[in-house]
């Protein structure tokens, strides 16, 4: 088994963030302790499409009452590569966000924006063989939290993916092209590189948009890749 | 390398009717109990409770387990009816997490090393940017933690926090304290 490459510390952030206040208790204060990866950290699992479960990829359709969830349609996707361009096929991604108004389901959400009796906000798919993965949803809408005065996140996607093994397991946020909110988001300004904030960013795309229906962003997503020098384990 | 790797992203506060969505009428991907009828191996309960740094519970976070198998093996398909050395569950109110699952044998490690039975642990919370793993071992296995290459890569004075003790009622506990005098030891993997 190839050793995988280090994470990338140059793109993802650290754990304790000056403008992210739930950080402050939260993050380890010892160095990470460099680990030599052997086959607990370089094996996982495949997944087919039994994990899909009843969340499936189209999230307008998937927690219908009694008609359509209110809100923009929109289609996202893109494919799952890793650092060399090789997409990663067969794993599972999971995505939840807030409806159109920018209100969760889950039970601790109580921004007072009217829930959609007609959307649940989560989904999942399995990439094909060319790491392909695709939602159908409504564009997410902005919410305040409590991490400063008058905070309000950006629009934005909750992304869950595993990739080919146990160390490759990513969990990030996809945001919208032109939102205002992303100059004053401490969470996306804890990435600490420019151009790897701007990954973050989908791109519309008329190519994906479907003509009267919906419009079409796309979203690349780039886990760990195996060394190019296969060392011995 | 072409690419350049996605930044992470807190998991945030609201990731439950989605990534544990049991409470919301879903079937998550796994969940807490990884026993099948006929499973092989001796039969264990892990739980622990995840602390910040002042000391307060962390009831929002989530935690998955990668093991192997009773023989040593991790599957590579998640399939029904077997064992899939995948679990996943959300902390409770006071920051408590339990899995039901099998003992794990030993696995290779680099070279022609063998590794202490162990269990690879995830968590991902609000406030954390990024996800942190860590590993437990298991304290009657003092002979093969001796020999374990990971552990003896960490000081001495912190192993502890790497180590599940087993109380009367048999299960294996392993408290995760993400900052402070206690910090477990994560791991740069
Ligand atoms: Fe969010």
């Amino acid at each position: 088994m190839d050793e995988l490459n280090a994470r990338d510390w140059t793109v993802h952030p650290p754990y304790l963030d000056k403008n992210y206040a739930s950080t402050q208790l939260r993050s380890p204060r010892q160095k990470l302790l460099p680990l030599q990866q052997t086959q607990s950290e370089l094996s996982g699992l495949r997944y087919d499409q039994s994990a899909v479960g009843t969340l499936g990829q189209d999230l307008t359709r998937s927690a219908v009452k009694n008609g359509a969830p209110l809100g923009e349609r929109i289609i996202v996707q893109g494919r799952v590569l890793d650092e060399a361009g090789k997409p990663v096929p067969h794993t599972l991604v999971e995505i939840w966000q807030a409806n159109a108004a920018g209100r969760y389901v889950h039970e601790a959400d109580q921004h007072d924006a009217p829930l959609d009796p007609n959307f649940l906000g989560a989904g999942r798919c399995v990439t094909d063989e060319e790491g392909c993965y695709s939602f159908i949803t409504v564009k997410p809408g902005a919410y305040p939290w409590l991490n400063h005065p008058n905070a309000w996140r950006p629009a934005h996607i909750h992304f869950s993916l595993f990739g080919a093994s146990f160390a490759t397991r990513l969990i990030t946020q996809m945001f919208f092209p032109g939102d205002p909110l992303l100059a004053l988001d401490p969470i996306f300004h804890s990435v600490p590189d420019a151009e790897a904030r701007q990954r973050l960013i989908c791109g519309f795309s008329l190519d994906v948009t479907k003509p009267q229906w919906a419009l079409g962003y796309t979203f690349d997503i780039v886990l760990r890749g195996r060394r190019a020098t296969p060392t011995e384990i | 390398m072409a690419l350049k790797q996605t930044a992470s992203q807190t998991i945030g506060p609201f990731f439950r009717y989605c990534l544990t969505p049991e409470g919301y009428g879903h079937r998550g991907i796994a969940g807490a109990n990884l026993q099948i009828p006929g499973l092989a191996g001796e039969r264990i309960r892990i739980a622990g409770r995840v602390f910040d740094g002042a000391g307060a519970p962390v009831s929002d976070a989530v935690v998955e387990i990668w093991q192997a198998d009773s023989a040593g093996v991790y599957p590579a398909t998640m399939e029904a009816g077997k064992f899939c050395g995948f679990g996943r569950t959300g902390t409770d109110e006071t920051g408590e997490f339990r899995f039901d699952t099998i003992k794990p044998g030993p696995v290779p490690g680099r070279g022609n090393s063998w590794q202490a039975p162990h269990i690879g642990i995830i968590i991902a919370a609000r406030g954390m940017l990024s996800h942190i793993f860590t590993r437990l071992y298991f304290a009657e296995e003092n002979a093969a933690n001796a020999q374990d290459p990971v552990l003896a890569t960490v000081p001495a004075e912190r192993r502890n926090t790497l180590i599940a003790t087993r109380g009367a009622d048999g299960v294996h506990r392993f408290d995760i304290c993400l900052q402070g005098d206690n910090e477990t030891v994560f791991f740069d993997v």
